[in-house]
């Protein structure tokens, strides 16, 4: 499957380099023989403020989509990059659908196995709407605060 | 009201830009109707039996005249020259072509309107008190805080795609014109025993397929920190709520599962572990927002209106809609307007273009350009001059808008049922046609006094009949249309869920057995005791005998 990954602000297609992929139940069970496993996958039904280790090795942790509907994983994005600080890639896997792109980004997934045809149509996904209302994990300022630095500034 | 500044607007219109680019892929074939399925939905947009139908987000149902001839236009260009109010103080187009739909919206987004979240797994249109701002004895206008909800849950990147949709509702006054207790969230504003003013938080309220009345997880919530302990409870549902059975997605099953307090300790647990002073707005911004619900410029009046008494004695239709249609207001001087949706024989919610044309013109000149939507699927005109209202009642009669049945029998809320839903199993609007018809005599009906009729055409309850007084629910047995009634149901402060009286009644018997009902409440009520009361009092037994006596 094709990577899209975000750079600075925009989606682009990347070159997928080899990652020696463990799950979250394998790697609990024993970490000693997954030492050199560089992604932790971890299933959307997984508590992510309870991993039972140090996850800060990995340089890729993945969440799956299993399906579009299925939003589990955008509150575990958000609780990775919020509460447990993992600051490494993070990786959406299954039914990713571009218009749903940006929404995985303001929570801090930053990087997309994507269907090719449409990785074109994605790089635009990011820039349809020029402001957000709320804080999430990626940064962006929600109007309340451009709001009260307009009238600061005024 | 709220007025939008350049951030909401350049958000509502690039969400028109994004629609119509996700439209022209449907249109030449680049999406398949099921690709599209999901973006139409989060934009009000559903496939219904004959036709698409565009849901048109209300926030806390309130609207401008300038919004409200909007409405009308969109009805005569783009519909069949009418437009359908909903129990969540939306409007829906039963009729719109598909191609025509990002037209209408920009239409809308001129007037600072949209389908934003109007459907879809997501926060849905957060509704309100329709007296909001105009009623006595209120801590402060609850549109405040829908409107800090309506900002914070536009768009929410980690609340889109939740187990179920998810339904919100504000109120700040003692009596529940909100239905507060049968929403995902209830929030009542009030002031504690130390003088502060904060939320009573109510979770797990609901109707559809299994009914609960809501529980109270916080009894006391600061109102600054409303955003965050809502960011809060909305993880622990996206999280955990049920993700296997659609029936069974709805937050109340998960808080029900858990047990109200072991849910509440999930939600506090996260509550307490979250950067709350990022997701709370700050004081400054909460004020910019409080300032555009400033009371409008009463004029000092006396409280009674020499003009009003005497036009109500000489003209007793008049005195009658006066009683029924309108509330007491907060300014002397001042009253409250209903304006029926529900003229006798006609479909709840309807209301023709040139009907909000007659009301957008009322509204602008008596009534500080405001006009409400209620979840009983009328009107409001929230501020108007007792001098005023022999004017206004005429006005309204012109338009055929000033039927006096206010809270009465024929004030029946009905889903659109089989006449248009594609989930529906029988008809709704024909059974409350025909209630109406029945009991056609306004002196009748206020005799009868406050009756609540809800008519759903399925278990799914978009008619609310789980909370109706008398509830009938539309059950399709072998091909046929039955009614099952249930009884002494509320979705006000004394929030209950109707119990079933008994078999399942034909279309041709279900008018009948209102009717009897009605007739052994008036014969055995007390002094001033409403149905709802009797049937608590009387019990449940005595009512399905007079149901299901032989005629």
């Amino acid at each position: 499957m094709p990577l899209l990954k975000l750079q600075g602000d925009r989606l682009t297609p990347a070159i997928e380099e080899a990652k020696n992929e463990v799950s979250l139940e394998d790697w609990r069970s024993d970490r000693a023989s997954h030492a050199d496993a560089t992604a932790l996958v971890i299933s959307n039904d997984a508590d992510v403020t309870d991993l039972g280790g140090d996850v800060s090795g990995f340089s890729t942790i993945i969440l799956e989509f299993p399906a579009f509907k299925d939003g589990r994983a955008y509150s575990q994005a958000r609780l990775l990059r919020d509460r447990v600080g993992y600051t490494g890639e993070i990786r959406a896997r299954g039914d990713v659908l571009r218009d749903q792109l940006l929404f995985m980004v303001r929570c801090g997934v930053d990087a997309f196995e994507f269907p090719a045809p449409d990785a074109e149509a994605a790089e635009t996904a990011l820039g349809e709407f020029s402001f957000v209302y709320q804080t999430s994990a990626d940064g962006a300022a929600p109007v309340w605060k451009r709001r009260l630095d307009r009238a600061a500034a005024a | 009201m709220y007025r939008y500044d350049e951030f909401d607007a350049t958000v509502v219109a690039e969400r028109v830009a994004q629609f119509r680019g996700q439209v022209a892929r449907r249109l030449s074939g680049d999406l398949t109707e099921d690709q599209f399925k999901p973006l139409r939905l989060m934009n009000g947009l559903y496939l219904q039996l004959h036709a698409y139908m565009l849901r048109v987000a209300i926030p806390y149902g309130t609207l401008s005249s300038k919004q409200m001839r909007a409405l009308a236009e969109a009805a005569r260009k783009y519909d069949k020259g009418y437009g359908h109010f909903t129990t969540r103080q939306n409007i829906q187009y039963n009729w719109p072509a598909l191609v025509d739909v990002p037209d209408l919206l920009d239409d809308l987004a001129k007037v600072e309107m949209h389908a934003i979240q109007t459907s879809g797994n997501c926060i849905r249109n957060v509704t309100s008190d329709q007296y909001a701002g105009a009623t006595e004895g209120e801590v402060e206008d609850p549109r405040i805080w829908c409107e800090v909800i309506r900002q914070w849950s536009t768009f929410h990147p980690e609340f889109s795609y939740l187990p179920r949709k998810f339904k919100i509702a504000v109120t700040a006054s003692d009596h529940d014109r909100a239905a507060v207790k049968v929403h995902d969230i209830g929030l009542r504003l009030y002031k504690n025993d130390e003088g502060e003013t904060g939320f009573e938080v109510l979770v797990g309220g609901g109707l559809g397929r299994t009914p609960y009345v809501g529980q109270t997880i916080r009894e006391f919530l600061p109102k600054e920190h409303l955003l965050s302990y809502l960011e809060a409870i909305l993880r622990v549902y996206n999280l955990q709520g049920r993700r296997d059975n659609m029936y069974k997605a709805r937050i109340k099953i998960l808080l029900n599962a858990k047990g109200a307090e072991d849910f509440a300790a999930l939600v506090e647990k996260e509550w307490a572990a979250m950067n709350a002073k990022e997701i709370d707005l700050p004081a400054d911004e909460i004020a910019r927002i409080r300032d555009y619900f400033a009371p409008p410029a009463f004029e000092t009046l006396p409280e009674t209106s020499a003009d009003l008494e005497k036009t109500r004695k000489e003209d007793k239709e008049f005195d009658r809609w006066a009683r029924m249609n309108t509330h007491a207001h907060r300014a002397p001087g001042y009253a409250i307007v209903n304006i029926s949706l529900k003229p006798i024989g006609g479909i709840p919610g309807d209301a023709s273009d040139a009907q909000m044309d007659a009301v957008a013109d009322i509204a602008e000149r008596y009534s500080f350009d405001e006009i409400r939507v209620t979840h009983e699927q009328n009107l409001v005109l929230p501020h108007v001059k007792k001098d005023d209202l022999y004017t206004v009642y005429k006005a309204l009669g012109a338009a055929d808008l000033a039927t006096a049945n206010i809270g009465l029998v024929s004030d029946i809320i009905a889903c659109p049922g089989l006449d248009y839903c594609s989930l529906a199993n029988t008809r709704s609007i024909p059974i409350a046609q025909r209630i109406s018809e029945r009991f056609a005599d306004l002196g009748v009906q206020e005799d009868i006094g406050e009756l609540k009729i809800k008519i759903s055409g399925c278990i799914n309850a978009c008619g609310h009949h789980h909370v109706g007084h008398i509830g009938i629910l539309g059950v399709d047995k072998k091909g046929e249309e039955f009614y099952q009634i249930t009884l002494g149901g509320s979705g006000a402060e004394d929030a209950s869920i109707g119990e079933i009286a008994g078999r399942g009644l034909s279309s041709g018997e279900v008018v009948d057995a209102v009717e009897k009902l009605v007739a052994y409440y008036r014969k055995n009520r007390q002094p001033d005791e409403r149905f709802l009361d009797a049937y608590r009092r009387l019990g449940a037994e005595k009512f399905k005998e007079a149901l299901y006596a032989a005629a």
